[in-house]
C-alpha cells in the first residue's frame, strides 16, 4: 500500500488540471504579449485564470500577479514593499516560524538592505504572541509579515486580531501573509481583512509545480525584483507561465468546490489519527489539534527515535511523510518551530509531520497507524545508548 | 592556436621491456574509452615508439585535454600543431609564426629540439636546430637561448609527410594505465576517504569493485545515491565500477544487541571486511581496499586495523596509511569528490556508534565478544551476501 501523508511539501496533481496544461502546451501554445490570435488566445487564459482568483478571493483582477511560486511571492511581497516605502521607514515585523521563504528574505534585508526586523515570538500551541506584535510596532515600522497556517505544526495564526493591531496603531503598515499552507482549506478574502499582501502556491493545491500568486492590494506602493518586458503592469516582468496558470486556476476552482465537505472529512480523519497515535506510548502531539489548527497538518514527536529513522521505517512500508519541514529538512537542523514553542528537547529531533489531503482515506490513516504501532516499538530497542 | 594532434608522454610504461607492448595497448585502450564521449573525431595510435590522438576536423580541445588528463598513464599531454612539408623556408616561417601566437611575452629563453624519423630531409637534426634559433633570435630579440634549462623547449618533428611542433606540456595523472594490474575489491563509504583510497590504488593500473553497505532504515535512499555518484566520479579515472551495494541493518542490530557496545564498531567493520572479500574472491580480485588512515578515529588505531585485518585472507591495501586529513581532502579536491563526499548523509558506520568506543581492541576479547553471535550470525552473513544489489557505475 503507498500512502502519501506529506501533503504539505506537495499534492498530487489533480487529473483534469494535468489535462488542462497538457492542452495549453500543446493547443494555446502562444505568447500574450504577441499581436496575433495566437497571443489573443494566451491572454485570454490568463484573464479567465484572474476572474477565477478574483472571484475566490474577493478582489480585484487588478491586485492580481502571477509568479513562480510561494518563494517568489513571498520575494516579491517583502522586498518589493521594504524598497518601495522605504522613506516612511525601515522597521519591518516578522514571525520566528516562519517558512525560510520569509525568514531568509527578511534576513537578507536585515543584513544587505539596512532594514531592521523584528521576529514575533510564539506561544505554546505554536501561534504568534499578539502581545508582542504590539510592543514590536513602532514609528517608522512599514511591513508585518505573518504567515496564514505554519507548514511545520499546522498552527492557524491570529491574523484578524493582528492585522487589527496593526491597522490600529498605523492603518499605512502594509500587512503580509503567506498563505501558501492556508489557501486551499480557508475562504481566505484578503480586502475585506485587510490584508495588503498575500502569498498563494499551485503546487499545494494540486495544481502544478513553478507557479504562484501574489495578491497586492489597490494602494500598496511596489517595485519590482527582477526587471524585464514589462509584463504584468512592470511588477512582474516575464512571459507568463500560462499553462501554470491556467492549471493553478483549475486546481483552485476544484478545491473550493466542495471545501467544507472536504475539511469536515480532514478534520475527522485527523482526529481519528490523533487518537491513534497517543495510544503509542511517550508520543506527544505537537499544538493545538481543534479547529484553530488546520485541517491537513499533524506533527508528532516520538520520544527516543530519531525522526529519519522513523521516516524511512514508515518509507519501507510505502508509507511518505516528512521530518520536520520537507522543504528544510536537507540541513538536519532542529525546527525553530518547535523550539519557539517550547517543546521538549526529547523531541526536537524525532517528531515527525503528516500531512493529509482530499484524496486520503481512512484505510490509509489506519494503515499508517498500523505500521506506527510496529516501527516504533522495534525502533525504541535499538536506541543510542 | 589550432592543435590538430597531441603527443601522449608515458613515463613508466616505457622501462616495463618485453611486456611493453601489454601497457601501451592498454593506455591506447584507456585514451579510446575516455574520449568516447568527447565531441569530435580521435585517431588514437602508436607510431615510432609514442602514442598520439590526432583529431580530425573539429573537436572540442579543453573536453579533449580534460578527458586525457583523467587517464592513468600519461605523464604529459603534448598538443602538436601539425605542418605539410613545404621547404624548410617555409618551416622557418611556421615555427617564427607559431612562437609569436603562442607566446606573447618574448622575454624568455628557449631551445629548439629537432628531430627526423624521417631521415633524407634534407637537413639534419643539429642544422635545423642552429638554423631555427637562428631565425627565432633574429625575428624576436628578446629571446634568448639556453640550451640547458630553457623556459620554452619548442620540438619540431619531422615525419613522412607532415611535420609536427609543440612546445607545451601539459601534466597528466601519472600512474599506469587501468588493467594492466588486475583488480581489487574497494570498501565504499560515502566518506572522504574511500573515494581517494579507490583513486590511488586504480592509478597504478587496478581496476576497480566496490561494496557499500547500507542499513534502511538508519541510513536513507539519499546516502545510496550519494555512493552511487561517488562510485561514478571515481569511474571518470578507473573506468567501469561494479558496486555491490549489501544491506548490512540485521547484522548491525545482531550486533548491537549482542555485543558490548563499545566493540560494536570493531566488530562490525570485521564483519563487513568478511562480506566484501566474499564478493571479491567471487570476481577474481586481488585485495581489499580501504581508506584507513592511522590514528584518525578509533576504530584505525594500529590495534583496530590489526582487529579488523585478522579476519581477511586477501591483502588489505589501505593507499591512505600515512596521510593527514587534510592531504587526503586535497586529493578529495583534486578529483571531485569532496563536494559530494561532504554532503550530509548518515553512513551505517556512525548510526549507533558509541560514546567511548575501544580504541585498543584486544582480538582475543573481540574473538569471545562474537561467539555471542554464534546463534544466527551464519544466517545472516548469508542473507546479507544474498540481498546483495549489483550495479555498474561508469
Amino acid at each position: 500500500m503507498e500512502v502519501y501523508l506529506d501533503n504539505s511539501a506537495t499534492t498530487k496533481c489533480y487529473p483534469e488540471v494535468a489535462e488542462t496544461v497538457t492542452k495549453i502546451m500543446c493547443e494555446d501554445y502562444g505568447n500574450p504579449s504577441s499581436m496575433h490570435k495566437k497571443g489573443l488566445d494566451a491572454e485570454h487564459v490568463v484573464r479567465d485564470a484572474k476572474e477565477t482568483f478574483s472571484k475566490l478571493l474577493k478582489v480585484g483582477e487588478k491586485t492580481l500577479f502571477f509568479t513562480s511560486g510561494g518563494t517568489e511571492s513571498d520575494n516579491l511581497a517583502l522586498i518589493g514593499c521594504a524598497r518601495a516605502n522605504k522613506r516612511r521607514g525601515n522597521h519591518l515585523i516578522t514571525t520566528q516560524i516562519e517558512h525560510d521563504a520569509v525568514i531568509n528574505t527578511m534576513r537578507y534585508l536585515e543584513e544587505e538592505e539596512g532594514f531592521r526586523v523584528t521576529y514575533l515570538p510564539v506561544d505554546e500551541n505554536g501561534r504568534v504572541k499578539l502581545d508582542a506584535l504590539k510592543e514590536a510596532l513602532r514609528q517608522d515600522t512599514i511591513l508585518v509579515s505573518i504567515m496564514y497556517v505554519n507548514n511545520e505544526v499546522g498552527s492557524v495564526q491570529p491574523i484578524q486580531e493582528a492585522v487589527q493591531i496593526v491597522k490600529n496603531f498605523n492603518r499605512n503598515i502594509l500587512f503580509h501573509s503567506d498563505a501558501v499552507q492556508g489557501f486551499g482549506k480557508y475562504r481566505i478574502y484578503p480586502k475585506r481583512m485587510g490584508i495588503d499582501l498575500l502569498s498563494v502556491s499551485s503546487h499545494k493545491i494540486h495544481g502544478p509545480k513553478g507557479v504562484g500568486l501574489l495578491y497586492v492590494g489597490e494602494n500598496v506602493k511596489i517595485t519590482p525584483i527582477a526587471y524585464g518586458g514589462g509584463q504584468q503592469k512592470n511588477v512582474r516582468s516575464g512571459t507568463e507561465n500560462v499553462p501554470g496558470i491556467a492549471g493553478m486556476a483549475a486546481a483552485a476552482s476544484l478545491i473550493y468546490q466542495d471545501l467544507e465537505e472536504h475539511t469536515e472529512k480532514l478534520r475527522s480523519l485527523k482526529a481519528r489519527f490523533i487518537e491513534g497515535v497517543q495510544t503509542i506510548e511517550a508520543t506527544k502531539v505537537h499544538g493545538i489539534t481543534d479547529e484553530r489548527s488546520a485541517p491537513h497538518i499533524i506533527s508528532v514527536g516520538f520520544s527516543g527515535i530519531r525522526s529519519e529513522v522513523l521516516l524511512h521505517s514508515l518509507e519501507e512500508k510505502g508509507v511518505y511523510v516528512s521530518s520536520g519541514s520537507a522543504c528544510a529538512s536537507n540541513h538536519p537542523a532542529i525546527s525553530g518551530v518547535l523550539k519557539g514553542m517550547g517543546v521538549r528537547q526529547e523531541f526536537l529531533d524525532s517528531t515527525l509531520r503528516f500531512s493529509l489531503s482530499e484524496f486520503t482515506t481512512q484505510e490509509e490513516i489506519d494503515y499508517t497507524l498500523e505500521t506506527l504501532y510496529n516501527c516504533v516499538p522495534m525502533l525504541r530497542k535499538y536506541t543510542r545508548r | 592556436m589550432t592543435f590538430h594532434s597531441f603527443l601522449i608522454k608515458y613515463g613508466e610504461i616505457g622501462i616495463k621491456g618485453k611486456n611493453r607492448y601489454l601497457f601501451e595497448d592498454a593506455l591506447v585502450r584507456q585514451m579510446r574509452h575516455a574520449l568516447k564521449d568527447v565531441d569530435g573525431e580521435f585517431n588514437v595510435h602508436k607510431a615510432q615508439g609514442r602514442v598520439y590522438v590526432d583529431c580530425e576536423g573539429e573537436y572540442d580541445y579543453e573536453e579533449t585535454v580534460e578527458s586525457l588528463k583523467r587517464v592513468f598513464g600519461i605523464v604529459g599531454i603534448c598538443p602538436v600543431v601539425k605542418l605539410e612539408d613545404q621547404g624548410f623556408e617555409q618551416l622557418k616561417k611556421d615555427v617564427v609564426a607559431y612562437v609569436d601566437e603562442m607566446y606573447p611575452d618574448k622575454n624568455q629563453t628557449f631551445k629548439v629540439e629537432a628531430r627526423r624519423s624521417r631521415k633524407n630531409y634534407p637537413l639534419n637534426s643539429m642544422e635545423m636546430n642552429c638554423d631555427l634559433g637562428e631565425v627565432l633570435l633574429e625575428t624576436f630579440p628578446e629571446l634568448k637561448v639556453d640550451v640547458h634549462k630553457p623556459d620554452l623547449m619548442i620540438h619540431v618533428e619531422v615525419r613522412d609527410h607532415f611535420i609536427y611542433l609543440y612546445s607545451e606540456i601539459i601534466p597528466g595523472a601519472g600512474g599506469m594505465p587501468v588493467g594492466t594490474n588486475g583488480k581489487a575489491m574497494l570498501l565504499l563509504s560515502g566518506g572522504i576517504d574511500s573515494p581517494v583510497a579507490g583513486y590511488m590504488v586504480s592509478k597504478r593500473g587496478v581496476g576497480l569493485e566496490a561494496t557499500y553497505f547500507h542499513a534502511p532504515p538508519y541510513t536513507s535512499e539519499r546516502a545510496k545515491e550519494k555512493v552511487v555518484d561517488l562510485a561514478r566520479l571515481v569511474s571518470k579515472y578507473s573506468g567501469p565500477i561494479k558496486l555491490n551495494i549489501v544491506n548490512f541493518t540485521d547484522i548491525q542490530l545482531y550486533i548491537y544487541e549482542k555485543c558490548p557496545h563499545e566493540e560494536l564498531t570493531i566488530i562490525m567493520r570485521r564483519y563487513m571486511m568478511m562480506i566484501a572479500e566474499h564478493f571479491a574472491k567471487e570476481s577474481g580480485c586481488l585485495g581489499l581496499i580501504t581508506g584507513e588512515s592511522i590514528g584518525q578515529v578509533a576504530s584505525q588505531t594500529m590495534q583496530s586495523l590489526a582487529a579488523t585485518n585478522e579476519v581477511c585472507t586477501l591483502p588489505v591495501y589501505r593507499p591512505l596509511i600515512g596521510f593527514d586529513k587534510q592531504e587526503i581532502v586535497d586529493v578529495a579536491l583534486k578529483i571531485d569528490t569532496y563536494e559530494t563526499s561532504i554532503l550530509p548523509f548518515e553512513d551505517c558506520c556512525t548510526i549507533f556508534v558509541a560514546k567511548h568506543p575501544v580504541t585498543k581492541p584486544n582480538i582475543e576479547r573481540i574473538k569471545k565478544s562474537e561467539t555471542h553471535l554464534q546463534e544466527k550470525i551464519d544466517e545472516l552473513f548469508d542473507e546479507a551476501i544474498q540481498s546483495v544489489e549489483t550495479m555498474i557505475v561508469k
